[in-house]
């Protein structure tokens, strides 16, 4: 079969429409991973073992999985209880959740890294549990994990395809309707290959430069 | 409950199927993670380019892209592969990319004076490798390669969308013949979990017996 530059042409609008909800789910799928990343760290830092060992338990488990067959539970079991999602909407909750026990342990990594004395000094300054997480602890732990972060999120890019399998339709949907539609398979699944290399050899050298500005966390 | 008992071997039999897709996947990776990480340390500019060009490619397009593309393109080109072989090629080639970075890392990070030491011996390049380099840095692999082997796992569910019938496939199945979607999905989850915990235990276990005697010794 040949390549068809006639047919790329016509077909590249609509995949530009899968990629808007690609890097949307990308971006969402981020913060979330973030946020969530941090709340399981510091959840999993408790002195109350009846706290940290059921969400190491929980992240341990979620990381041993795959997140397309979480994608499945969130998308198709929690309508069974009430909780009707949008494909979307479940698609970023996934990916956040999935890589969100992935940026625990970089966070984990990065808050080990602060020096004892930093703790010691907090509280002979008689600051709150609060206070030092929010002035002291993260300031110092936060830029040193940019890199290692950047990463994850690059490697949950890459992951977005799958969420077509819960019919959010994003590049990969749309490259496979395309295909399917006019069974021709070779363009589309190319060009959606292409893609992502291309934005994958972009972020790679981003990321160099994000190690430059902020150092490496495994070197500290 | 009886008619659990013969789903749940519906969902046993997807099992086997992850199983075979994750060993012979591995099997792929381990070959491609020494080929492409040896290449890149290679004193020829070509083999280091080729091995660079194949790590990038393949780290840089998403495992579901490659899967798709050996499925549904590579037939165009007169290649037809079974459902399990596009699997095993796809999961053994995009894992063993990761692979070939911690090859080349564990390589790397072996001490100056243990190259000078060969030298000294008067080891070639092969016989120092073989002896002195790669025993040393292939324990430092085994834990990221442990983590690489669970990510394999993950990624063969994968293939369940090229109609594959592994474990998520047969859930599934299970899901469209009963209707109910906690049970299929919950098992395998579980079974998941398992089978990830099986690999790591194993590498952590394969990780003492080749340290054994060795305490001290490594900084």
């Amino acid at each position: 079969m040949e390549w068809d530059w006639a047919f790329v042409v016509e077909i590249l609008p609509t995949l530009i429409e899968g990629v808007k909800i690609t890097i949307l789910a990308t971006l969402l799928g981020s913060v979330l991973a973030a946020i969530l990343g941090l709340g399981l760290a510091i959840l999993r830092r408790s002195k109350n073992t009846l706290v940290s060992k059921p969400v190491g338990f929980l992240a341990d488990f979620i990381r041993g999985t795959p997140l397309l067959v979480q994608l499945y539970f969130i998308f198709y079991v929690l309508p069974d209880a009430g909780i009707t999602l949008s494909p979307l909407v479940a698609g970023v909750i996934g990916l956040g959740l999935h890589y969100g026990t992935y940026t625990a342990e970089v966070y984990r990594g990065g808050i080990d890294n602060v020096a004892r004395g930093q703790w010691e000094a907090a509280r002979a300054c008689n600051l709150s549990v609060f206070q030092t997480w929010t002035r002291i602890i993260l300031p110092q732990a936060l830029p040193p994990m940019i890199p290692a972060l950047a990463n994850y999120f690059i490697a949950m890019f890459k992951e977005t395809p799958l969420l077509s399998a819960i019919t959010v339709l994003e590049l990969m949907n749309q490259a496979r309707s395309i295909a399917n539609y006019n069974y021709r398979y070779i363009e589309p699944i190319t060009l959606v290959g292409a893609f992502f290399l291309v934005i994958s050899l972009v972020s790679v050298i981003a990321l160099r430069w994000l190690e430059r500005r902020y150092g490496k966390i495994e070197e500290r | 409950m009886g008619q659990w008992a013969g789903y749940l071997q519906l969902i046993l039999e997807g099992a086997l199927v992850t199983i075979k897709l994750t060993l012979l996947g591995s099997v792929l990776a381990l070959i491609m993670a020494f080929v492409a990480g040896l290449g890149r340390i290679s004193r020829f500019w070509a083999v280091r380019a080729l091995a660079t060009a194949y790590i990038e490619f393949f780290r840089g397009t998403s495992i579901f892209v490659q899967l798709f593309w050996a499925y549904f393109v590579l037939p165009l080109f007169g290649f037809s592969l079974t459902p399990l072989q596009a699997g095993v090629l796809a999961l053994g080639l995009n894992v063993g990319a990761y692979g070939a970075e911690v090859v080349r890392g564990a390589i790397r990070s072996i001490g100056k004076e243990q190259y000078e030491a060969c030298i000294a011996l008067n080891f070639n390049r092969w016989q120092s490798l073989r002896h002195i380099i790669l025993p040393q840095a292939f324990v430092l692999m085994l834990p990221t390669f442990g983590n690489n082997a669970i990510e394999l796992l993950k990624a063969s569910a994968v293939v369940s969308l090229i109609s594959l019938s592994d474990m998520t496939f047969q859930a599934q199945v299970v899901r469209a013949q009963t209707g109910s979607t906690l049970m299929p999905f919950l098992t395998i989850l579980v079974l998941y979990f398992l089978m990830s915990s099986v690999i790591s235990y194993s590498i952590r276990g394969l990780e003492r017996y080749l340290t054994r005697g060795l305490d001290g010794v490594r900084s």
